[in-house]
């Protein structure tokens, strides 16, 4: 290799090098202006914990780019950057969750709810009344404004108001509104139709001149309703004279607590409330009533699954495992269609097979199974369902396996005179189970919360009477708390749900480290292979 | 030693009988398998093709078929005429669309992720590689509720942004929306949180049998990692990332529970979403055109699995669980 030659190359590297370097710093600048300004704006939208996880994200980035040892990290950094946004973050919120009170009714924070009910107003009885005509901005049509026109003792007196605006008096001598005033334009009648929905929920002038719309014909003064009182800590009802301190261990503005009339102001806030979510999970009888249920079947659903998938799967890749069989290939193949097929859609073709008036099961064997009222058919439905969506990838799993184990074994075998019988219970099933043990247990966790079946069957159903939650007889873990966190007519109950969740995740990956350990995934692991 | 011999010779003469015996029984078997595995497949495939479209005057052998019209009559249906209360094509198309973007995603990432786990010794490493797969066995039901409000917040950015600052009001940043709630980009964004996990797994292990030597005489030679990764290794590894690529596309494809909640408008639903409330109300009715849409759904996935059946076995083997 000539000299010159080396030296041109050096240099166009040297070239290489540094246009790298720039183009790295030019990146790496845009992406910490696109960071910074996020972290800027979430923050600004009141969204704390969202902006300071951006803040993590870009700083790690920045991190990993500048320190020479973070180098691998520097491969995963779109991985974990992802991963701490839309896994990480969740669980933490989860766990945050599940020590407050978060649910309906206590969704915002203490200061945001004070808003809301600051928010609220309220006409007096001997409040002033007026007849309204709308006006629109012309320029900006969501801008609107009233005519007021009211008759007094003193005669008329006309007003125009506008949001957020002290009222402009207008010394007219008829009540008639002109067609435009001031850059508005009167609404047409059938305009007023469509947009008095959004009049109504207009204020109208500024505090204590309010005037909102009550009827299509009327509007009132009217006055803020609620005033937050900081010395004493509640909120005052200008309407009742009611008191409605501000009880912060339960998050709700409370009046005349403790006595009969009792009353609660909605919505509350959210405040942490430490432990009480496990405590009512532990300790309330109709909670735990059907949660002993849930849990049993969860287990029973896990551990049924697996046998009969695996069963039934092993079945057939010993059946299928005779070179004897013609279009072993074939039959293969269409045994494995049902595991091809979206879930979803299998679960809803069974569930019209098993229609108990119109499906073919009823039609044609004349018997109607109650495979969606009565609890024990339910079970039953969901595991046959359940089998038929699973087994093939037993069978994929387990006649890899089988292929696996020596054949000079059962040359041995046979020699010493076993039968048939006795080479499966001694020699393929224990060598199998060690080959797909962790797949069989990776199965049971996966069923463990195999959400899609329990809801796409029967939603969990049929119910179980007299909770004090929504719990069905088919419901697992999961799918209970599907049912807390976004309940249908009972409200949600995110805290109690969160707590529930982290109770199950301790139970799955209890089961996951079992397996590592059992398995030596984790001396694999460990070993640095 | 004779004794020893003649039983032998006696199992050889019993095995032709027992043959015969057991062959039967394993064809017998079979045919009950086949049976249970493909009576739900040939129903719904009858039903789609069953003009009356009910569930309940359904039969096997689809009646009043007097003409091809009729015979496709709930294709029409679900194709074509109902398109103005079921989208079915937007559906689908969305499908795709949300498919192979999560799939060529999720593998570039996880790839680059399962290089470095493969390739580099670095103190955290193991206890990365058990994080990586104990959160995903977290319980993501809860998470739906934070992914929701990361997505609702992520649509709010176009408004907060030229709030907080004015002076860049000038730009148009509406485009957020296209990743907020209720947003193909949302969905997607959402599904990539699981690019780093089993699939980091799976790949990893595969990259580790690539021999070291590879790399290192690369390395002598003077290339950077990038280089060595890009033109040495990534050829060799080309089959798992096919097979990690086409699980999750049809793990993608499939999945129902995060689409149906981040999904709100009819036009945005996938495809299981569709179909899930196309039926779920009202069975009876719909049954025939559900057929048909989960047919015309259903069989490209098929089709891929049976095709690539064996690379996707191998990729199972290796750890992963469908779903």
């Amino acid at each position: 290799m000539s000299a010159s030659s080396t030296s041109a190359r050096s240099s166009s590297g040297l070239l290489a090098l540094l246009s790298g370097q720039v183009l790295k710093l030019v990146g790496l600048a845009i992406l910490d202006a696109f960071g910074l300004l996020l972290v800027y704006a979430f923050w600004y939208g009141e969204q704390t914990a969202l902006a300071l996880v951006i803040a993590v994200i870009t700083i790690g980035i920045n991190l990993v780019i500048f320190v020479p040892n973070l180098y691998p990290i520097r491969w995963m950094s779109p991985g974990l950057a992802l991963m701490i946004l839309l896994v990480i973050y969740p669980i933490i919120f989860t766990v945050y969750t599940a020590f407050t009170n978060y649910s309906d009714g206590h969704l915002y924070s203490k200061q945001r709810a004070i808003a809301i009910h600051e928010n609220k107003f309220f006409t007096a009885q001997d409040a002033p009344r007026y007849s309204w005509t709308a006006y629109v901005s012309e320029v900006d049509p969501t801008k609107y404004a009233l005519w007021l026109t009211r008759t007094t003792d003193a005669g008329l007196e006309v007003f125009f108001a506008q949001p957020d605006e002290p009222f402009e008096t207008i010394t007219a001598d008829s009540a008639d509104a002109p067609e435009t005033y001031e850059g508005f334009r009167r609404l047409e009648r059938r305009e007023i139709v469509s947009s008095l929905a959004t009049l109504q929920t207009l204020e109208f002038g500024i505090e204590p001149d309010v005037v909102m719309v009550t009827s299509a014909r009327d509007a009132s003064l009217s006055q803020q309703r609620y005033v937050w009182n900081a010395e004493l800590n509640g909120l005052e009802d200008r309407q009742t004279g009611l008191f409605y301190a501000a009880d912060d261990t339960v998050g709700s503005f409370i009046a005349n607590k403790g006595t009969g009339e009792q009353q609660t102001l909605d919505p509350g806030y959210q405040v942490n409330v430490g432990m009480e979510n496990f405590r009512r999970f532990i300790e309330s009888p109709a909670l735990r009533g059907p949660l002993v249920s849930v849990f049993t079947w969860t287990i029973l659903f896990a551990a049924l699954s697996v046998l009969t998938t695996f069963s039934v799967g092993l079945m057939m890749a010993l059946v299928l495992n005779d070179p004897l069989i013609r279009g072993r290939k074939i039959i293969r193949s269409l045994l494995i269609i049902p595991y091809a097929i979206p879930g979803v859609i299998s679960i809803l073709v069974w569930k019209g097979m098993m229609n108990p008036n119109l499906g073919v099961f009823a039609r044609s064997f004349g018997v109607n199974v109650p495979w969606f009222s009565d609890p024990t058919w339910t079970k039953i439905g969901i595991l046959i369902v359940n089998l038929w969506l699973g087994y093939p990838y037993m069978m994929l799993v387990t006649s890899g396996a089988l292929q696996a184990i020596p054949s000079d074994i059962y040359e041995a075998a046979s020699v010493d005179g076993a039968n048939n019988w006795q080479r499966f219970w001694k020699i393929t099933l224990p060598l199998l189970l060690v080959a797909v043990g962790p797949l069989l247990i990776a199965s049971f966790t996966y069923n463990f919360n195999n959400f899609v079946i329990i809801e796409a069957f029967n939603k969990g159903g049929p119910p179980i009477s007299g909770t004090l939650t929504p719990a069905g007889h088919t419901d697992i873990l999961i799918s209970y708390t599907y049912r807390l966190a976004f309940g249908t007519g009972r409200g949600a109950d995110y805290g109690l749900a969160s707590a529930i969740t982290i109770v199950i995740f301790a139970i799955v990956a209890t089961v996951t480290l079992l397996q590592f350990r059992f398995t030596g995934q984790w001396e694999e692991v460990s070993k640095n292979v | 030693m004779s004794s020893r011999a003649d039983r032998i010779e006696t199992r050889a003469v019993m095995g032709g009988r027992e043959k015969i015996v057991n062959l039967t029984v394993r064809y017998v078997a079979l045919l009950v398998a086949l049976i249970f595995a493909l009576f739900p497949v040939v129903w719904i495939v009858s039903a789609a093709f069953n003009p009356s479209g009910n569930l309940a005057s359904q039969s096997l052998i689809p009646a009043g078929v007097d003409s091809l019209e009729k015979l496709f009559s709930n294709f029409r249906g679900v194709l074509q005429e109902d398109l103005n209360i079921h989208p079915y094509w937007n559906w689908l198309g969305n499908s795709l669309i949300v498919a192979s973007v999560s799939a060529v995603l999720s593998v570039l990432v996880g790839m680059l992720a399962a290089y470095a786990f493969s390739r580099f010794r670095f103190r955290g490493r193991q206890n990365l590689l058990v994080l990586v797969l104990l959160i995903q066995v977290f319980p993501n039901m809860l998470a739906m509720v934070a992914l929701f409000l990361i997505l609702q917040q992520v649509g709010k950015l176009g408004e907060y942004i030229p709030q907080a600052l004015p002076f860049l009001s000038g730009i148009n940043w509406g485009a957020f929306q296209l990743f907020g709630l209720d947003s193909l980009g949302g969905l997607i964004l959402v599904y990539l949180g699981g690019a780093m996990g089993i699939n980091t797994w799976l790949m990893k292990g595969f990259f580790d049998s690539v021999p070291r030597e590879i790399d290192e005489s690369a390395q002598v030679d003077g290339a950077s990692h990038w280089q060595t990764f890009w033109s040495l290794i990534f050829p060799l590894v080309r089959p798992i990332l096919a097979v990690v690529a086409i699980l999750s596309f049809v793990g993608t494809f499939n999945e129902f529970v995060l689409a149906r909640v981040m999904l709100r408008n009819k036009d945005n639903w996938t495809l299981m979403v569709g179909l899930y409330n196309y039926v779920n109300d009202n069975f009876a009715r719909d049954w025939g055109k559900f057929a048909a849409g989960a047919l015309v759904g259903a069989t490209p996935i098929v089709i891929l699995y049976l095709l690539l059946q064996d690379q996707i076995v191998g990729g199972l083997t290796q750890g992963a669980v469908k779903g």
